[in-house]
């Protein structure tokens, strides 16, 4: 059996002469929160939309639980869900109106519609708002209601794009947490941000996609060793040890070292031998009065991952 | 609230929810109806264009055009009403077509595409819930009509078919509308769109004068059009003198309907 939830390959879609996405490759897992991330005009809501069978793709295919979005679109369209970046649900409706709509609209009967609706707007704590028109909600119960509604038969794939942009701070972490609660009930959540942050916090892989191109997979650990940026920075108290000092870290973190005063840096390409490096200073009686190992931040490899790619296809 | 709290009822509401069977195409249609009647619920004022501007149109040419046209008011309704009532309808057929833009627009189409269902019952919905607004029209306008000495000759029975006949006709007419919605950028443009037709279609045809009395290249149009045959037919049937021409205007309604129909399934 297929364990992938989603498997694609090769994927290509242009919009008029704009290529936006440029053989796409993504394998992923099921029951994951899984970060397409990457900066505005990406490819990440294309790839949303392809991928929910919204948008035909020029080239490539895409396997949605073993079903191919092309052939199969229906049999697809049964276990995925789409929050979209816009409205996804009808704004002249109450809270109520609009899942008892979509309820039926999933084949429901009236009295089961009702019934569902009614249990969703309380585990998204909209009880209150049942019977207020969605237009008139705040953006965090906006939010709300739009996961709710794709909710209604659970999905399992639920797609959100970019669910938490102009969130404040304590609505968007209403969403993580419900994103978290999706997750250990066993959906599998595909993700697209723009947000590091969100990424780094939410999602247990990411893909880094910068101009339709995939740059960079993996964990966000992963991706922030991947740039290679730790950077360790030692100051030690007595000049004359300064040249062992240099010598024990290059050997034992197999890397060169520099030496700026009373202070040695050098990158580190794997922070769990730094430990060592330093229990062998301790031995040797050389006294240490300042250290740090920077760890980039999940900004820094995005940064550099995504500059990387600039400077590849422009240089 | 505690997080831990809000994790066990979210897992609650997704775990063990078992798919229902598929909606049949009614079932489909008749949500999209409701969605519809709701919005009316929660938006009355949009039913002033069913109710008070038919009340306002009729008044104002019957009293205004009645003297110079006819001799009399009372004389000119009953030239004018039948033609009158079919512009009426005619003029708010664009209301589903602006609907389905918005929705395009704002994104709620794109749930509705994800959703296992007979696709145009989003579309067919709506229309149903147009022909309610459309009856409503009619009935304020005939009786308004009947206070004022309109008296047709053709009867309950001939009143009847006219209704009928303008409703079928209206029904495929937004057809027109609808496929504009799915292409056009605006829910501004499809109105702007509608008002270049149906301003200029509405009175050059018979609605207001006799076309006998309009110059030869005016008179021609009037003859090739669904629209003014229509026009004609409502009238004729009111006064019920042929029959047999408003089952040819139906006849050639149910073609533009198919042709629509088609149109529309190969864009979606």
């Amino acid at each position: 059996m297929d364990e992938l939830a989603i498997e694609v390959k090769d994927l290509v879609k242009s919009f008029g002469k704009e290529r936006v996405l440029d053989r796409l490759h993504l394998s992923i897992p099921k029951g994951i929160v899984y970060g397409l991330l990457g900066p505005n005009g990406a490819g990440k809501t294309t790839t949303v939309r392809i991928l929910s069978t919204l948008l035909k793709p020029d080239g490539g295919h895409v396997k949605i639980l073993g079903y191919d979005t092309e052939k199969h679109a229906s049999e697809v369209r049964k276990r995925i869900s789409l929050t979209g970046q816009y409205a996804s649900v009808d704004e002249d409706l109450t809270g109520l109106e609009n899942l008892v709509m979509l309820a039926r609209l999933l084949g429901y009967p009236k009295k089961q519609a009702k019934e569902r609706a009614r249990e969703l707007l309380e585990a998204f704590r909209l009880e209150d708002a049942a019977k207020r028109l969605v237009k008139n909600y705040s953006g965090g119960m906006r939010r709300r209601i739009d996961i709710a509604a794709s909710i209604i038969v659970a999905p399992e794939i639920l797609f959100l794009d970019e669910p938490t942009t102009g969130l404040d701070p304590e609505s968007r972490n209403e969403v993580w947490e419900v994103i978290r609660a999706f997750v250990k009930g066993g959906t599998t959540v595909i993700l697209t941000t723009q947000y590091l942050e969100e990424a780094d916090q939410l999602a247990d892989r990411i893909a880094v996609i910068n101009r339709g191109k995939l740059i960079a997979e993996g964990t966000s650990n992963e991706l922030k060793d991947s740039v290679g940026l730790s950077r360790l920075h030692i100051t030690i108290v007595s000049e004359k040890d300064l040249n062992e000092a240099k010598k024990i870290l290059e050997q034992k973190l197999t890397i060169e070292v520099q030496i700026e005063g009373m202070t040695l840096s050098a990158q580190v390409n794997n922070p769990s031998l730094v430990a060592s490096a330093l229990g062998e200073l301790a031995n040797r009686q050389i006294e240490i009065t300042d250290f740090s190992l920077g760890r980039p931040t999940l900004d820094e490899a995005f940064l550099n991952l995504t500059s990387d790619s600039i400077g590849g296809v422009e240089g | 609230m505690s997080h831990e709290m809000d994790h066990t009822r979210l897992q609650r509401v997704i775990s063990g929810v078992k798919r229902p069977e598929n909606p049949s195409m009614l079932q489909a249609t008749l949500a999209f109806s409701s969605r519809a009647l709701i919005k009316i619920k929660h938006v009355p004022e949009q039913m002033f264009d069913v109710t008070v501007f038919p009340i306002i149109f009729l008044m104002m040419f019957t009293y205004l055009f009645g003297g110079a046209l006819s001799g009399s008011a009372t004389e000119y309704l009953q030239y004018l009403l039948p033609g009158i009532l079919v512009m009426t309808v005619i003029q708010i057929t664009m209301y589903t077509g602006t609907e389905l833009n918005n929705d395009i627009r704002k994104g709620i189409f794109d749930r509705f595409k994800t959703l296992p269902i007979w696709l145009p019952s989003t579309l067919v919905g709506s229309l149903l819930v147009d022909v309610i607004r459309y009856s409503i029209a009619m009935t304020i306008m005939i009786s308004l009509g009947f206070i004022l000495g309109f008296r047709p000759d053709g009867g309950v029975v001939g009143v009847s078919l006219a209704v009928v006949t303008i409703l079928v006709f209206s029904f495929c007419f937004s057809w027109i509308w609808t496929t504009l919605g799915i292409l056009m950028r605006s829910e501004k443009s499809i109105m702007m769109a509608s008002m270049m037709v149906i301003f200029p279609l509405t009175f050059i045809s018979n609605v207001f004068v006799d076309p006998e009395t309009l110059p030869g290249w005016l008179q021609v149009r009037s003859d090739k059009s669904d629209l003014f045959t229509d026009y004609g037919c409502s009238r004729i049937n009111a006064r019920n003198s042929n029959l047999t021409r408003s089952y040819l205007s139906n006849g050639s309604c149910s073609h533009s309907f198919h042709h629509l129909c088609t149109t529309y399934n190969v864009l979606i």
